[in-house]
């Protein structure tokens, strides 16, 4: 155990010590920062240059009033459409609005023409239909004498309201949403942490082995026991970055928001621009930030935490063994190495591709046994986890998983000890097959 | 008492008996020359013996000590195949080895500082492997085999790359630790380093025991009873007789060979009688190189 200890304790310290760790760590967020400023940049590029539009509206039907995007500039005009389009060839402007006449009251469909050489941004062009869509609709109520709030009256809200019948707690209409939503991040999150670091033990395993320092370690400790050291050293590396991330990735976001004015939320925003979405709806919608909210307060907690905590390491030793395994099999060929991974990582993706359809529909058939089944529960279980699957799955699936990561490491550490000293012999499957029966 | 017994050791790979019923003792404090051609066995071997892998049979017994399945800390072994972390610093590369094998970091640290007084090389703590040359990467290694005070070394090839101040430098302290005690198993193919360092040998070729014994009793035992005369002055044209064959005759020397039942005093009585001036008179015996040679040779004859 003391030897394990020295093992991990070697490899966290080099590993964190590593300019690659520190540059990984705490240049991914600001990475990422500005990956998402230059996001921002290309988005808003195009549409920020100021644009003069000429209106022209023969029935007054926008009441001169028209507003778009902020970078679009209105102005109504009395000439006629030849005459505007003799000055756009002189003058500097994006181009001619031109609105039709209403004739009748039951349209269905109504045309702006836009005379220009150049094309309105998507952005733009939406941002003047939903305008136009609103005095269209003003311009007909008021032709068919309609009455606003008889109209308004009309619209019911519809919601179902989920109770419980025997179990005991609160649920309310965003409680399987909320919970599979967070589920999948946590799903995403399990697997790439498993992918990444899997891989640096394998690097790890197959770096001792071309420098050939594996034959002098294995005179002191018994092959399982640097495998082992080494899975745990590279899980605690992963679990530092990761803390280190959640504290930075806050901080970084931060300061980036009040340094560069990132608009934290653009969509929000947009909605609540968007005059098609009644204010009853806007309100809803900041209703179901707080309902969100409480729901992710709800949960329970105490029992999703340690099982995810759970799966985490469940999933990632039998991952990491297995990796572990190849690394110790393949020499210095990195494509060996690749077509070894194929078997572990094909596991991997499958558990993805269910863990999204688990987001969906968290009791299905294939989900509910995918989060039994080792080697894909560690990311299907999380993913259903929020969605409070059945006790007895829960445990059926952490019995399995705890006897499936003893049978792996055990597995892998049956190929490690003799693939670390098998030099220029290609490993196959077969070949790797024969080494978990070979004697000593 | 015996560091080492091996009693019918076996192992055999999947298609290759790589160990083929090999038995042999270690006395305590001796240095014992493993030798035999490439892939005649000796890593198998020494991989048993450090538990890397385990025999298929026989038995392996250890200060006395059957092997446990833990590599016993006892042992200090530099592989033939040598590596160290490229990037890590030397004094903790070795404090980490150390580690490994049982001693405390504070006995790791003193014991390190201790030979880098021995080796001279006190401001090498914080460089890093890459940074050294092969020799000197080698003088690292071999210390991290004997930082722990093992009853045992087990040096495979351990000269190999090494000009020939460090070699002795190695070899010196090879003598010095054995005569403090530790038995040292020198595992190798280059003959004249085993007359040189060896008392005992094993001969092993094709994973089967060849020769074992002293290198004076295995010399004696593949002697050929020739004789180098350095004269002075003119043999008889006559010197002929039924005792011995002459093999080579010029100026200054002589090498003849008794026959059976004849000995080395008759032979230089008769010619004294001839009144020679005999400056030198010495038993030529086989080098391990030439035993070596015709024993593996003769195996792969048969």
């Amino acid at each position: 155990m003391n030897k394990i200890w020295l093992i991990t304790k070697r490899e966290y310290v080099t590993r964190v010590k590593n300019k690659t760790f520190l540059l990984t760590t705490f240049l991914a967020p600001i990475g990422f920062l500005l990956f998402f400023l230059a996001l921002g940049f290309v988005m808003s590029r195009g549409s920020d240059d100021l644009k003069t539009i000429y209106v022209l509206d023969e029935q007054n039907l926008l009441n001169e009033e028209l507003s778009g995007r902020d970078n679009l500039e209105f102005k109504f005009s009395k000439e006629s459409l030849d005459e505007l389009k003799a000055d756009y060839a002189e003058e500097e402007f994006a181009g001619i609005l031109q609105l039709q006449g209403i004739e009748r009251n039951d349209i269905e469909k109504y045309d702006i023409i836009w005379h220009s050489d150049d094309q309105l941004a998507l952005d733009e062009s939406q941002s003047i239909e939903r305008v136009v869509r609103r005095k269209v609709r003003d311009y007909k109520l008021k032709a068919l004498e309609i009455d606003e709030s008889k109209l308004e009256s009309l619209d019911t809200r519809i919601k179902i309201v989920p109770k419980t019948i025997l179990a005991d707690k609160e649920v309310s209409s965003m409680t399987g949403v909320v919970g599979s939503i967070l589920g999948g991040v946590v799903g995403y999150v399990l697997f790439f942490i498993i992918l990444i670091y899997g891989m640096q033990v394998m690097r790890s395993v197959m770096e001792e082995k071309i420098n050939r320092i594996v034959e002098v370690l294995i005179s002191s400790v018994t092959p399982f026991q640097l495998m082992m050291g080494k899975v745990i050293g590279v899980g605690l590396v992963g679990l530092t970055q990761i803390g280190l991330w959640t504290i930075l990735f806050p901080i970084i976001f931060g300061i980036g928001s009040t340094f560069f004015g990132i608009d934290s939320s653009p969509d929000m925003m947009d909605m609540a621009n968007n005059p098609d979405i009644p204010d009853e709806v806007m309100a809803e919608g900041m209703d179901k930030i707080a309902i969100i909210l409480r729901e992710i307060g709800n949960m329970n907690w105490w029992m999703i935490l340690p099982l995810l905590i759970f799966y985490f390491l469940g999933g990632y030793f039998a991952y990491a063994a297995l990796f572990a395994a190849v690394g110790s099999a393949v020499g210095e060929d990195i494509n060996e190495a690749q077509s070894l991974t194929l078997p572990i990582m094909l596991p991997l993706m499958f558990a993805v591709y269910i863990g999204v359809s688990a987001i969906n529909a968290p009791d299905g058939d294939i989900v509910v046994w995918a989060s039994i089944i080792p080697l894909l529960s560690s990311i299907v279980m999380p993913v259903r986890l929020p969605s409070d699957p059945a006790a007895w799955q829960i445990i059926l699936s952490v019995v399995l998983l705890i006897g499936f990561v003893f049978f792996f490491t055990w597995l892998a550490g049956r190929i490690y000890r003799v693939g670390i000293l098998m030099y220029g012999k290609k490993a196959s499957f077969k070949e790797l097959w024969k080494w978990i029966f070979y004697k000593g | 008492m015996h560091i080492l017994t091996l009693d019918n050791v076996v192992k055999q790979y999947s298609n290759h008996l790589a160990v083929d019923h090999i038995s042999f003792n270690i006395p305590k404090g001796s240095i014992f020359g493993l030798l035999g051609p490439n892939g005649a066995g000796k890593t198998s071997l020494i991989r048993i013996i450090t538990t890397i892998t385990a025999a298929d049979s026989g038995e392996v017994l250890l200060d006395g000590q059957p092997l446990a399945s833990a590599p016993p800390l006892l042992v200090g072994y530099l592989p033939e195949e040598r590596g160290l972390y490229k990037k890590m610093k030397v004094g903790e590369q070795l404090l980490y080895l150390a580690q490994l094998k049982g001693l405390s970091e504070k006995e790791a640290r003193d014991n390190i500082n201790l030979w880098f007084e021995k080796f001279g090389i006190e401001d090498w703590w914080n460089k890093k492997i890459e940074e050294l040359s092969k020799g000197m990467q080698q003088k690292i290694q071999f210390i991290a085999t004997v930082l722990h005070k093992p009853k045992l070394i087990i040096l495979d090839e351990p000269f190999t790359g090494l000009d020939p101040i460090n070699t002795n430098l190695i070899k010196d302290e090879i003598h010095r630790m054995n005569e403090e005690g530790t038995s040292i198993i020198f595992s190798t193919h280059r003959m004249e380093q085993v007359e040189e360092i060896c008392k005992d040998i094993v001969l092993i070729n094709q994973g089967k025991k060849v020769l074992e014994g002293s290198v004076k009793d295995v010399k004696d035992q593949f002697k050929d009873n020739i004789f180098k005369i350095e004269f002075d002055g003119h043999l008889p044209s006559n010197l002929q007789s039924n005792d011995f064959r002459i093999i080579d005759d010029n100026k200054e020397s002589l090498t003849l060979q008794i026959n059976e039942g004849y000995d080395s005093n008759e032979l230089l009585r008769s010619l004294l009688n001839e009144g020679i001036q005999i400056r030198s008179f010495n038993e030529v015996l086989p080098s391990l190189n030439e035993i070596f040679i015709k024993q593996v040779e003769n195996a792969s004859h048969e």
